[in-house]
């Protein structure tokens, strides 16, 4: 990923997002982190952004994190809005959540996801998947979303 | 560690190859892995065609897409996986040498899921195919199934 690039997280738990924030830090990930409490929040940032002349972006590449259990609108939604926007759908989306059931996984790969991680329980494995994750990201090229 | 997942590898080059297998093998992938030698084969084992051997739907797939192949390049790979009603769950990496950002963009396009540039130094290499194994094996990596009509 690019210098400039974002990561967005979308997620409702203060606690899972500070640690994924420290890990993807700790992974080495130094770009930009913004965080999302609710699917709302994502969807209407996301499409503020992709309304903006490229000019006035502050980048053009980004990743995305989302829960599925998200307040408002659900990550499933937020997933589904996003890939059926011409500039938004080229975003790499990682879904990382606690719901584990195989309907929902074929559904956000049907919709085009790029990765369904399922959250493990105790909190020690869940910083070390952060890591890996970011680890994996740091090698990833991403696009620009003009 | 999913160990039903079945590792997809296009890949013309066969020391690149090697190397994938191998440095994925050190970050503990131990599922299975086929190798295809150009775009051809790939498509042949995913839309069942010719004498290859069969996709089996109980297991699930990841693809490893090099984008300069002989006969069918990745990129026509992509598209037709991508523009299959059945195959397009599949998640599709492409990993390849080519860096030029008019294919990394035209391949997100398509629906890759992430694109990664192949590095030049030895060691980078290793380490790059490394951390996508690791990524690969973690504990709660969630694949979709093909057989969408058995469920």
């Amino acid at each position: 990923m690019k210098k400039d690039g974002v990561v967005l997280i979308a997620e409702h738990n203060e606690e899972h997002f500070d640690t994924m924030k420290d890990n993807l830090l700790r992974a080495g990930v130094r770009n930009q982190i913004l965080r999302f409490s609710d699917g709302r929040q994502a969807l209407d940032c996301l499409f503020k952004i992709s309304a903006q002349p490229a000019s006035q972006r502050a980048s053009q590449q980004y990743v995305l994190f989302v829960d599925v259990d998200l307040p408002d609108v659900g990550g499933v939604e937020v997933l589904e809005k996003i890939k059926a926007d011409d500039r938004l759908s080229k975003i790499p989306v990682i879904v990382l959540t606690a719901v584990d059931d195989p309907h929902t996984i074929d559904r956000c790969y049907d919709l085009g996801c790029s990765t369904y991680i399922v959250k493990p329980a105790k909190k020690e494995d869940f910083a070390e998947i952060i890591q890996n994750i970011g680890s994996f990201l740091s090698v990833v090229e991403t696009t620009s979303i003009k | 560690m999913n160990e039903d997942m079945v590792i997809l590898i296009a890949e013309d080059d066969a020391g690149h190859f090697q190397l994938i297998k191998k440095n994925l093998w050190l970050a503990c992938v131990n599922n299975e892995i086929l190798q295809f030698k150009d775009g051809q084969q790939i498509l042949d084992f995913l839309f069942q065609a010719g004498n290859g051997m069969d996709l089996d739907e109980t297991k699930q797939y990841i693809v490893l897409l090099d984008v300069r192949m002989p006969k069918v390049d990745g990129l026509d790979v992509l598209r037709r996986i991508k523009g299959d009603e059945k195959l397009r769950q599949i998640p599709v990496i492409m990993l390849t040498t080519t860096g030029e950002s008019s294919m990394i963009e035209q391949c997100y396009e398509l629906g890759c899921s992430y694109y990664m540039v192949k590095p030049v130094d030895y060691h980078n290499f290793m380490q790059a195919v490394q951390n996508l194994g690791k990524f690969l094996s973690l504990e709660g990596m969630r694949l979709p199934s093909i057989d969408q009509n058995g469920n």
